[in-house]
């Protein structure tokens, strides 16, 4: 019973983020797409948030909007997993639901 | 066919946006079908339950007066984080229909056991 | 469009659902049921009153099946049944009915 969690916002514009990890149960995955992906880079003030959270959950971040908006894979936090589209896929088959963060 | 558990996710405050509205649409809706149907309210989705919402002078209709009839289409689980409750200075008798408060830690788990999620 | 009621003209949508539904009066129905050759029985007031608390208490239109059995409940059980209210009203309860009562068509009401 785990859930693939999803946050299009930006943590720096929305609570999304704050709320996902609010209420993500141990075990569960957050996947960052659109805006959210600014969640997964490493120096901002929600570094630690995340990192701390990792703990708990697996992190994903979603290539094309990454790096559709400027960003590399070495920006981003350590142990955050990046995925393509048809990753992303394969992550809504492994979780048994998914929760969007909208 | 299997009767599925669908929990309703809301965490906006009315008229703000259209998804309060659109929450209310699709409850009623699957109401008609042979669902489980549980409501959350997170975040400020709780505003959406306050009792005495008067829209006349910003012109959209009240919506909030549906709530109240959804005991009647059977949905009668009615979820509310306390802790949402206590950070927005909200009661029980602020709110228009009887509610169960959750903590959030059990709002992880409540979530865990439905089969659908649907957010707002 | 619109429809004359009274010697006043009240707008309504193209399906001829009232738009302000504070303009309803009860000629509004009458007016209503004459143009669909419908005779208007103590039976149908019931329904239409029934309509108009409902919106007024829940800022709806009750779906059929919730309208069945709250008719049901309080006018008796023999006319809690969709064949009673689809008698009343063919063109369906929660389509004509609403209209009459100048509620707008429910929504999810095909």
């Amino acid at each position: 019973m785990s859930i693939l969690h999803t946050v299009n916002k930006s943590p720096f514009e929305k609570n999304n983020l704050e709320s996902c990890l609010r209420y993500a149960k141990n075990g569960s995955a957050v996947l960052l797409i659109e805006d959210g992906i600014y969640a997964a880079l490493a120096g901002t003030a929600f570094e630690k948030a995340v990192v701390t959270a990792m703990s708990e959950l697996d992190f994903y971040c979603l290539a094309p909007d990454m790096k559709a908006r400027g960003f590399l894979e070495s920006n981003m936090i350590d142990g955050i997993k990046l995925v393509d589209y048809a990753g992303f896929v394969d992550l809504t088959v492994e979780y048994e639901k998914v929760q969007a963060w909208l | 066919m299997k009767i599925k558990k669908c929990l309703y996710v809301n965490r906006r405050a009315p008229y703000g946006t259209s998804y309060a509205l659109e929450a209310i649409d699709m409850v009623l809706i699957g109401s008609a079908f042979d669902q489980d149907i549980s409501l959350l309210f997170i975040d400020d989705g709780l505003f959406q339950l306050k009792k005495g919402q008067d829209t006349a002078d910003v012109e959209i209709k009240n919506h909030s007066p549906a709530y109240r009839a959804f005991e009647m289409y059977d949905v009668e689980k009615i979820y509310v984080s306390k802790e949402a409750m206590a950070a927005r200075g909200l009661k029980r008798a602020d709110l228009l229909v009887d509610v169960e408060l959750l903590s959030d830690s059990r709002i992880k788990e409540l979530m865990d056991e439905h089969d659908i999620i649907f957010s707002f | 469009m619109s429809i004359e009621v009274n010697g006043k003209v009240l707008e309504t949508d193209k399906e001829g659902y009232l738009l302000d539904l504070s303009q309803w009066e009860p000629a509004v129905a009458e007016t209503m049921a004459r143009a669909d050759r419908q005779e208007l029985t103590p039976e149908h007031w019931e329904v239409i009153h029934f309509l108009r608390e409902f919106y007024a208490e829940f800022a709806m239109a009750p779906a059929v099946r919730i309208l069945t059995r709250a008719i049901g409940k309080k006018f008796g059980k023999e006319k809690g049944n969709a064949r009673y209210l689809y008698n009343l009203f063919p063109y369906g309860p929660g389509k004509q009915a609403c209209r009459y009562a100048g509620l707008p068509k429910p929504s999810g009401c095909m």
